[in-house]
């Protein structure tokens, strides 16, 4: 006979391993990054202009330069994804036509980031004669977290129970106010996941700058959006394997900020999903 | 007075014919109860009424549903729902708090001053029956109200953007029987300034509280008679064998 607890048992138990598999790794990636990272945050690290070839002084160039690319790409990307979110899921059809524009964005997801980079560069930098800038990254990656902020925007819009719009519109509300009024404010936890997301993979990403923005080294700070900038992944990239003799301090360090950087600004946008979760009343 | 005056009405939902040939006429200021077994088109017929049934992309339709002899396709669907209001089956309150949820549909109809605002919420909670029960919890989430009174704030805020018609889909399938006397109370008075039009599974009800009964079956309005007339002597088997509880 079996024993159906023995069975639950085993079954938690792979469960439990599985999440533990997970953990794990993410757990040693950070405190390796921080043990070894963390002795080379000090104020002349963070705000210092890099020196003696990357080999000394600070990263803040590329502090700044990676602050302006994430900043330029939501702004880009957060109004035009959410505009043919609210499209897909409110506006159109069901048909084959908008199923494979749906299943074509969730595949644009899955693009290699170098092919957004080379995109990049034929079109803003090339065609558009942006030249490489702060503009032309910021657009690239903007475009590539595009499918991102796409899909789960369109994800949190269409969980809104179809009721609540049923309700909305049986009072005399017109489809618009439906959706301005109760669909897009229960669907904004949704939204900043995928802002989240999108966020930590235009931070993250070295390919899609590394022919549209990024400097080898440019020890100042952009003087507008059409002037080139170091970025903090390119930055590590560069002193990892570029520059010889680069002290591995500095180069845990740099990665430290990053993901320092990273999760700072997902920290805000999860606080804020927190309010809008708190007010949700259903 | 004829509010809806429906001529051969037929409805489809892709290949299914949902509602075969209806025609029939709906009295200003009465109260017609709707019966029939599930899947007999009842809902359907409901929702025509106030054009909800368009939301469904495969729904099509013909014949002509007219509202004081204008037919509703020539009116703004804005300005129809607003006209014909409608309560679900279930209790749906809007993830608001209980002022905002009866407040919700007068503000989409254009801005009004806070004054004018906060007496039509009252007036309207008043009207369902509820005022007592929530004045001083209007600004409490309407998820914490019980059943009965959250399906009491839904007549009340289709109460609040002052329409003609109230359409009820089988509003006390919630609810318990205390409840339901309740919402069956306030549509009784209701009648005086609004016409009902109320879909219900309960048999008892509609015996109840209609003035006019009609029986649907299969899509198709088999009778619709003086709810008297159809409780004592039904003219057809069919309606017989189902408020006998014979099928159904």
């Amino acid at each position: 006979m079996k024993n159906p607890y023995r069975t639950q048992n085993i079954a938690f138990f792979f469960l439990f391993l599985a999440t533990l598999l997970i953990v794990i790794p993410v757990g040693l990636i950070v405190a390796i990054i921080i043990q070894k990272g963390l002795p080379a945050i000090n104020w002349q690290f963070l705000s210092d202009i890099p020196r003696q070839g990357m080999r000394a002084g600070g990263i803040f160039p590329a502090i700044v330069g990676t602050i302006y690319l994430v900043t330029g790409a939501i702004i880009f990307a957060l109004p035009i994804g959410l505009l043919s979110a609210i499209y897909l899921s409110e506006y159109s059809k069901d048909n084959l036509l908008t199923r494979l524009i749906k299943l074509a964005i969730v595949n644009l997801a899955g693009v290699p980031s170098v092919v957004y980079g080379l995109f990049g560069l034929v079109l803003f930098v090339v065609f558009l004669k942006f030249g490489a800038s702060i503009l032309s990254g910021s657009l690239t990656l903007g475009i590539m977290i595009l499918p991102v902020i796409i899909t789960t925007s369109r994800e949190a819009l269409e969980s809104v129970p179809q009721s609540f719009r049923e309700v909305s519109l049986s009072l005399g509300a017109s489809k618009w106010q439906t959706i301005r009024h109760i669909v897009i404010p229960n669907a904004i936890p949704g939204i900043l996941t995928g802002t989240i997301l999108g966020l930590g993979r235009a931070a993250g990403e070295t390919a899609p700058i590394l022919f549209t923005v990024a400097a080898f080294y440019l020890p100042r700070l952009p003087d507008s959006i059409f002037d080139q900038a170091m970025a903090l992944p390119y930055h590590l990239y560069v002193i990892s394997t570029q520059v010889p003799n680069v002290d591995e301090k500095i180069r845990y360090g740099t990665a430290f900020v990053l993901l320092a950087l990273v999760l700072f600004m997902n920290l805000v946008a999860i606080i804020i999903r927190y309010k809008f979760r708190k007010k949700k009343k259903w | 007075m004829v509010k809806f005056d429906i001529k051969d009405l037929n409805i489809w939902f892709g290949p299914v014919h949902a509602l075969k040939q209806v025609s029939m006429e709906i009295q200003a200021n009465e109260i017609l109860s709707v019966i029939g077994p599930s899947n007999s088109g009842k809902t359907t017929f409901l929702r025509m009424l106030n054009r909800l049934n368009d939301l469904n992309q495969n729904f099509r339709m013909s014949g002509v549903v007219k509202l004081e002899r204008k037919d509703i396709k020539n009116i703004d669907t804005e300005l129809l729902r607003k006209r014909v209001g409608m309560v679900f089956a279930l209790p749906l309150p809007l993830p608001l708090s209980v002022f905002d949820n009866v407040a919700y549909g007068v503000r989409m109809h254009g801005r009004k001053t806070k004054k004018i605002l906060q007496d039509r919420v009252e007036e309207s909670l008043k009207e369902a029956y509820l005022w007592e029960e929530v004045k001083d919890r209007l600004n409490e989430s309407a998820f914490k109200l019980s059943g009965g009174q959250q399906q009491r704030l839904c007549i009340a805020r289709t109460l609040a953007v002052e329409p003609e018609v109230i359409l009820f889909d089988e509003p006390c399938s919630g609810l318990d029987p205390i409840s339901t006397a309740k919402v069956e109370d306030a549509m009784v008075k209701l009648k005086q300034k609004y016409t009902i039009v109320l879909v219900t599974n309960n048999v008892k009800q509609a015996a109840r509280v209609g003035d006019r009964t009609a029986f649907f079956l299969g899509g198709e309005l088999i009778e619709l008679d003086k709810t008297d007339k159809i409780f004592t002597a039904p003219q057809d088997k069919r309606t017989d064998g189902y408020i006998r509880g014979k099928f159904g």
